[in-house]
């Protein structure tokens, strides 16, 4: 008894060691919601009545080892049926089962709880990116990765939150209940944010549903959590939880910016102007498939680079990039970026890595397309 | 190779020796044979599959990307999984039933000999062109090993027909193969040994022949509806032709839930052959662990969403897969106590084998653990798609079924070859893969409830450290299986001779003829009592 009393000590000497360091993480976060909380402590729970099951188990399967050996003289006993103890470990754990359900069943009860919300946001999944989209407000973006090429291959100090920042945060107001609906673009992703305990399938096709009540202001991180391809990796969640007020706020300012980004599409560009932005936009929404270099990963990824649609008729290198194309990895990106952005972007991908075809795209053609709602530039590629 | 051939004293006689050259390996009908084959083969895709896993730890060890692109990243995580699923464990299974289980039950051969041959040698091919698809324009099927659709289909490389083609073989062979087991066990059984003698090896083998008859269709259902999809032009998994992606999880899982416990039945009899002899004792609880396998692979196929929670299930369907997944810890619980009581008050002593069968059993419920906190469906939104479930499915696979199979092969090694194993490195290869395969994959709890998902190529810093822990132990696990190949040649090639029952506890048919069993066994059927 002495030897595993030495080696039980031993361990949880090395288990609270290891959780003296705050760095490496060992266990879930209890969250900032109250669903988020039942659920850690229901996996506490079960956590520990494992371990409780675990000590008895092996606790008999070691004595049995150090008790029990050859070498020191043990000689079998021949049992080998007992109806009352075999009975009994049958009944006991469907015991224990049934005091596990009851918990977690109030809990996911508790999840599906199908009250109205106060705000309604729409998560569409694309490859790889998020948009967000709140319904009845009139505000739509998407939220792309910002954590620069130099840092992923390791040829920059990586920043604090390297693979978890990107360029517009989720903006929820805290003490609110939100209903999240989930879709995809393309093909399956899933929305995670560890801290709300909200993990759903972004199914294209299909709406999904789930909701959360933020307790506290913060910042809140996640990833995609269903593999979606090459840069599944890269499309990190930032949930930013705001005070109602400075939500209402917030909503204000966004929609003063979008009426500037308007009125910017309407000045006359100069090509050199185009392509300065042309290149920043490309570098954030075009390079993780087509390269910086504009020379894509073929097949999937076709080269832009004195490629027919970058050297060939504007109208159509137009259409692809506002509605993609069909059956294969080119998104529509009409919904994605301004007019100025597409605009810039287009001038770009038909000026730059040798392309030059001196040919500028106008913001304002781009808007007049836009505005026309129908592909008017190609010729009917759907 | 020929490691039989001294035991048949008449060579050249079609009847009693093995045929010489390279056609005694093409066109044998021996059971021995063909189980050796089987054998080979998964230990070659063991060391493909673990190659690529080293690979995958690599690009693991730091944060950013260092050695492999993202997009060939998803090749090596799928290419891994298929190839240690369907080219590893399950044909390890096969090639031990192969051989043991004419021999525990007082069989001549297997009951369909042809078939037998045909399903071991369609399944090079089907991995040949598995394997080839690396090399074709646009990669290897990059989807992950459970291939959902429509990432696997609308968004899919082109070598998805060929990854389809090379499923159907494996599923073809899977489906022969059971049925060879099937037939044997039903029709080939020795006089006087009846069900409820079968020993337990043989038996968890039988239900699992039938899950996978059951299973592999299905499979083959999923894959062909796939091929409908991408060529023909139907729409059964995309939802603007009237489809549904998430049909393709609810038929896939169909089959992939069985599919674990087709992985993991037959390591519970090896374990069950190896644990009784070890402790000089008869198996606790035989009748009880023949019911428990049963109810453990009926439970199987009604638990298949459990796979699924976050798709969007109804609060009724969580519930049910919720509790009918908890349900099926009661039959397994039963066979870990079983286990236990087996070796209490026994008289233990510690070989290879039965290290390897000890270090199953703790760590297949360490596994078994964290699969009950998995079934819990409201903290698995927490758990799902996280390392979390990577180190849950590995530690079932890796020291369960993988353990369970180099516990058999220790154990009756001896028994094909005639030759003893060297103890020494046999301890020396558990002591390395037991602490490998911890360090490897215990720390991968920690990532995933500190929240890292599963299949990504590079990860935020918080992860760094266990990342780290988790390649060094990977590392080490993986150059110990050189041991395994070490010891396993050594033996084939060893002097020293070993007798029929090898191990003193050892009881059962096997045991009862000489050693090296020769190449005909049980031709006049033995009398069981």
């Amino acid at each position: 008894m002495g030897t595993i009393r030495t080696i039980i000590f031993g361990l949880s000497l090395t288990l609270l060691s290891l959780s003296a360091h705050a760095e490496w993480a060992l266990n879930l976060s209890p969250g900032v919601t109250e669903v988020s909380r039942s659920v850690y402590d229901l996996h506490m729970t079960i956590f520990w009545i494992c371990v409780a099951i675990g000590v008895v188990v092996f606790g008999v399967m070691f004595w049995s080892i150090f008790h029990h050996r050859k070498s020191r003289g043990a000689e079998a006993h021949h049992f080998h049926e007992h109806t009352l103890v075999e009975v009994a470990w049958t009944i006991v754990p469907l015991g224990i089962l049934i005091a596990m359900a009851v918990p977690a069943t109030a809990t996911l009860v508790k999840m599906y709880d199908p009250s109205e919300a106060d705000l309604d946001v729409q998560i569409t999944g694309y490859q790889w990116k998020w948009r967000y989209t709140y319904l009845d407000q009139d505000l739509d973006f998407f939220s792309n990765l910002t954590t620069p090429q130099e840092q992923i291959g390791n040829e920059q100090a990586k920043g604090e939150h390297y693979l978890l920042e990107v360029d517009r945060h989720l903006v929820l107001p805290t003490d609110t209940k939100i209903r999240l609906l989930l879709t995809a673009n393309d093909v399956i992703h899933s929305w995670w944010v560890p801290a709300l305990a909200v993990k759903k399938d972004a199914v294209p096709g299909f709406i999904n549903e789930a909701w959360t009540r933020i307790d506290e202001p913060g910042i809140y991180r996640g990833q995609c959590a269903e593999l979606c391809g090459k840069d599944h990796g890269f499309m990190p969640i930032v949930v930013e939880a705001v005070p109602p007020e400075q939500f209402q706020q917030w909503l204000a300012e966004v929609k003063a910016e979008k009426q500037a980004e308007v009125a910017a599409a309407e000045k006359s560009w100069t090509l050199d102007e185009l392509m300065t932005q042309g290149e920043q936009v490309y570098l954030r929404a075009c390079a993780a498939c087509h390269q910086p270099t504009g020379t894509g990963i073929p097949p999937a990824f076709p080269a832009l680079k004195g490629s027919p649609v970058a050297l060939g008729d504007v109208g159509t290198h137009i259409d692809i990039v506002l509605n993609g194309s069909p059956a294969t990895a080119m998104q529509a990106f009409r919904d994605q970026l301004s007019a100025t952005e597409l605009a810039a972007v287009i001038t770009y991908e038909r000026n730059a890595w040798g392309n030059s075809t001196g040919e500028a795209v106008s913001p304002s053609q781009i808007a007049g397309i836009l505005a026309g709602n129908a592909d008017t530039a190609g010729e009917g590629a759907q | 190779m020929s490691t039989m051939d001294t035991a048949a004293p008449g060579v050249h006689e079609e009847h009693h020796g093995p045929a010489s050259g390279i056609g005694r390996w093409l066109f044998t009908t021996n059971h021995k044979d063909i189980g050796t084959l089987y054998l080979w083969f998964s230990l070659l895709m063991f060391l493909i599959g673990g190659v690529m896993a080293l690979l995958i730890r690599s690009e693991l060890f730091q944060p950013g990307l260092q050695l492999v692109e993202p997009g060939f990243f998803n090749q090596l995580t799928t290419m891994h999984g298929l190839i240690m699923v369907f080219g590893a464990v399950m044909p390890a299974f096969v090639g031990l039933a192969n051989w043991m289980v004419p021999l525990m039950i007082g069989a001549p051969d297997m009951a369909l000999p042809r078939m037998n041959n045909w399903s071991f040698w369609i399944l090079p091919f089907a991995f040949a062109i598995l394997v080839s698809t690396l090399f074709m324009d646009g990669g290897a099927p990059n989807f992950g090993w459970t291939f959902y659709a429509p990432l696997s289909t609308t968004y899919a490389p082109p070598s998805v027909t060929y990854f389809i083609f090379a499923i159907h073989i494996m599923g073809a062979s899977s489906i022969m193969g059971a049925i060879n087991i099937i037939a044997t066990i039903l029709n080939l059984r020795a006089p006087g040994m009846t069900m409820m003698k079968l020993p337990l090896f043989v038996w968890t083998w039988l239900i699992t022949a039938f899950l996978l008859i059951a299973v592999m269709p299905v499979l083959a259902g999923v894959v062909t509806m796939m091929l409908m999809d991408i060529h023909f032009g139907t729409s059964f998994f995309n939802a603007a032709g009237g489809g549904d992606p998430v049909l393709f999880q609810h038929v896939f899982w169909f089959f992939g839930h069985p599919e674990v416990y087709i992985m993991i039945l037959p390591a519970f009899g090896i374990v069950s052959q190896i644990l009784p002899t070890f402790s000089r004792k008869k198996l606790f609880g035989y009748a009880s662990m023949v019911y428990a396998t049963a109810s453990i692979a009926i439970l199987s196929f009604l638990v298949w969403a459990h796979h699924m929670f976050t798709v969007g299930l109804p609060l009724v369907g969580e519930l049910f897969f919720m509790f009918a997944t908890m349900l099926i810890a009661v039959p397994t619980g039963v066979k870990v106590f079983n286990w236990v009581a087996t070796m209490y008050r026994g008289s233990l002593t510690f070989e290879t084998p039965m290290l390897f069968a000890i270090a199953f059993v703790v760590l297949f419920t360490i596994g078994g653990f964290s699969g009950l906190m998995l079934a819990i469906a409201p903290v698995d939104f927490q758990y799902h798609d996280t390392y979390f479930v990577v180190a849950h499915f590995h530690y079932v696979l890796v020291p369960g079924a993988i353990f369970s199979i180099m516990a058999g092969v220790y154990y009756w090694l001896p028994k094909w070859t005639g030759h003893a194993l060297n103890e020494g490195m046999g301890k020396l290869h558990f002591w390395c893969s037991f602490i490998g395969v911890n360090i490897t994959f215990f720390p991968m709890h920690f990532l995933g409830l500190a929240g890292m998902p599963r299949r990504i190529p590079d990860y935020a810093l918080q992860f760094a450290d266990f990342n780290m822990v988790a390649t060094v132990g990977a590392f080490i696990f993986g150059f110990s299986q050189l041991l395994f190949v070490w010891n396993v040649i050594h033996c084939i090639r060893s002097r020293e001779t070993v007798s029929a029952q090898v191990w003193e506890g050892a009881h059962g048919l096997e045991w009862e003829v000489p050693s090296p069993a020769p190449y005909h066994t049980h031709t006049t059927p033995p009398r069981v009592e």
